[in-house]
């Protein structure tokens, strides 16, 4: 099992890398008895989004199907969190409501991902199909203003957002604050390990051959349909963990963290990342939400603009993504340094082999 | 009964001319260079604010709106020059550099213009068919849909520009190996193309309030017709747009503005599964 931690399709490797990452790790770990506690809500804060970015990086990244449907699976498990918070009635009910919503979103995914994959939709299409499908769901959440929009006793609310549903609980403790801080933590590295090993084992192999000739890995005697389907149910269910955190972690939300511009954000972050890789993507994705965060309190139109001009740089500058490239740099100059260290004629041997690969 | 008829075939005309006019630019771009333009609501928006900058300096409607749609068939041309230019080969990309431009130019015009901007109110006029009341304007609109499908035959169809643009669309290589320049021709296509994204918005600019963010109204309408249509759009757009009218404006008759459109949707997922190269394949498997 642990052999599959690392493989060809992650970067990252060896006891340099994790020992790193357990480094940062333990920093995570520790930080919230250093810093205040609006901080750590606000780490909180930008943790519930990296689950949506990993999932859109194993979708377009390791599948070759971008989706611009991420914040549609967001807001299906966003308001579904609420609706069954509401209607379950709090208490420890809320931790099947988050299960529950989850699957919801799930389920979503695997009818809309069936008429899409099975009808033989890809590349472009894929993507304006999902928009499409978000922008309807904002649409429609956004005119249920009115006291006959709800579901039992939760009132959809349109634009004004669903409110008035409980935070994660268990028994009668509340779990928000540094309680909220941990979970995430705890759930980004089983989502991140398990991720990794998904991509690693043989599944993984066949997604990849998949997005590099889906005809090929056909003749070869797989079934691409159901590989692209389950890369999207697993991508989008993620999304929908996002969903479901958010709503819980605010205890509110809106159709305007469905429909434009907010579906564009997880492109902008996994584009800028590094879409063919899961540690940039969750590095470059936090690093772009803390930055987000703080030009926000100043402008949200600024920090929009910012990330318009951002995912247009990504693409015209660096396609593979900045923080994918720039980590390679740094990989590079680390070996060239090291085996120059080592003596001229290894690091002539070096470099004639990083000619051939 | 023939108002009852005519109250029809209106309604249909309404939701006609929605498709056709706000998905026409999208169609072109896409079907002469594979490339859909994510920014296309943007376009829209800007064929809007100038026609409404133009009528309250005094410009009569009509010209203004004309004037709108060549301002945004050249800022058109200005973005394909600087950027879609280098995304042919990479549509994928392509999809994403005119996102981020989307992004800012959204943002930048609600920083810049704020959110309200005051508008023009719909040309009046109205006129009577048996105890029903309909606004010239919106027949206007199927005129303007209409013409537009008209226009779009005759440059395709029957002009030297369009042959060699036909050319182009079936084969790049082939074409520019005969002598044809396909980097005009791409040029000029996406000129033509935003330009009717500008005419979109100036035609619809009276009728709707003008906000940054107005483009995303147009999108879903747009895409959704363009995957209907298929491929060759020349062919499959204005079926696909009957095909969708149809629907949409049985289920807005009866249930409403957004349930018309979330039927819509349903309608093209159902249909991906059964017609994924769109209507147009059908209609050239038939023509062989």
């Amino acid at each position: 099992m642990l052999k599959l931690l690392d493989g060809p399709q992650t970067l990252g490797r060896g006891r340099i890398f994790w020992s790193c990452f357990l480094a940062v790790l333990a920093g995570a770990l520790i930080y919230p008895v250093f810093a205040d506690s609006y901080d750590v809500g606000n780490f909180a804060y930008f943790l519930i989004w990296i689950f949506m970015a990993l999932g859109l990086c194993l979708m377009w990244g390791y599948g070759g199907m971008l989706s611009f449907g991420q914040t549609f699976f967001f807001g299906i498990a966003g308001y579904g969190y609420g609706v069954l918070a509401i209607n379950m009635g709090g208490g420890t009910a809320t931790i099947a409501a988050l299960v529950l919503s989850v699957v919801i979103a799930m389920i979503a995914a695997g009818i809309l991902g069936y008429f899409m994959i099975w009808g033989g939709i890809s590349g472009i299409f894929f993507g304006i199909v999902t928009l499409s499908a978000t922008l309807v769901l904002a649409f429609f959440l956004g005119q249920t203003a009115g006291p006959e929009w709800h579901i039992g006793p939760a009132r959809l609310n349109g634009f004004n957002g669903m409110k008035g549903m409980d935070p994660l609980t268990v028994g009668d403790f509340d779990i928000e604050g540094s309680a909220l801080y941990y979970v995430m933590i705890a759930l980004i590295v089983i989502v991140y390990i398990a991720l990794r090993m998904l991509v690693n084992s043989s599944v993984g192999n066949v997604i990849v051959a998949t997005r590099e000739n889906p005809q090929r890995a056909e003749m070869l005697g797989y079934d691409v349909r159901k590989y692209q389907l389950l890369t999207f149910v697993i991508g989008s269910g993620l999304a929908g963990l996002s969903g479901a955190l958010y709503t819980s972690w605010g205890q509110f939300i809106t159709p305007s963290s469905i429909g434009l511009p907010a579906a564009a954000m997880p492109i902008v972050w996994v584009a800028f990342s590094g879409r063919n890789d899961l540690t940039a993507t969750l590095v470059g994705s936090f690093l772009l939400l803390f930055g987000f965060q703080t030009i926000t309190v100043y402008s949200q139109q600024a920090a929009l603009v910012l990330m318009g001009v951002l995912l247009l740089a990504t693409v015209m500058l660096a396609p593979q993504g900045f923080v994918l490239g720039i980590g390679k740099l740094v990989v590079d100059w680390w070996s060239r340094r090291r085996r120059r260290d080592e003596g001229p004629a290894l690091a002539d041997a070096g470099r004639l082999q990083s000619d051939e690969t | 009964m023939s108002a009852e008829l005519f109250s029809v075939f209106y309604q249909f005309a309404d939701v006609f001319a929605f498709l056709i006019l706000s998905a026409a630019g999208l169609a072109i771009v896409f079907g002469m260079m594979g490339v859909i333009n994510m920014a296309h609501g943007e376009f829209i928006m800007c064929g809007a604010y100038v026609t409404v900058g133009l009528v309250n300096l005094g410009v009569p409607l009509p010209i203004a709106q004309i004037l709108a749609a060549l301002t945004a068939g050249i800022i058109g041309m200005i973005v394909e020059f600087l950027i879609v230019r280098r995304f042919y080969k990479r549509p994928l990309d392509s999809l994403l550099a005119t996102w981020g431009l989307s992004l800012i130019v959204t943002q930048s015009m609600l920083l810049i213009v704020g959110s309200a901007v005051r508008g023009i109110g719909t040309p009046e006029g109205s006129f009577a068919i048996g105890g029903y009341t309909f606004s010239t304007y919106r027949l206007v609109l199927f005129g303007a849909a209409v013409a537009v499908l008209a226009g779009l035959y005759i440059i395709f169809m029957k002009t030297r520009f369009g042959v060699v643009a036909r050319a182009t669309m079936q084969n790049a290589a082939m074409a520019k190996a005969l002598g044809a320049r396909t980097g005009r021709i791409y040029s000029i296509s996406f000129g033509i193309g935003t330009a009717l994204a500008g005419l979109c918005g100036a035609l619809y600019a009276p009728t709707m309030t003008l906000i940054p963010t107005m483009g995303a109204t147009f999108v879903v309408e747009s895409f959704v017709t363009v995957v209907i249509g298929g491929a060759n759009v020349l062919l499959g757009t204005a079926p696909a747009a009957v095909f969708l009218a149809i629907i949409r404006m049985a289920l807005n008759a009866s249930y409403g503005q957004i349930i018309g459109q979330i039927g819509m949707l349903f309608a093209v997922i159902l249909i991906i599964r059964v017609l994924p190269e769109g209507l147009s394949s059908v209609l050239v498997r038939r023509g062989r």
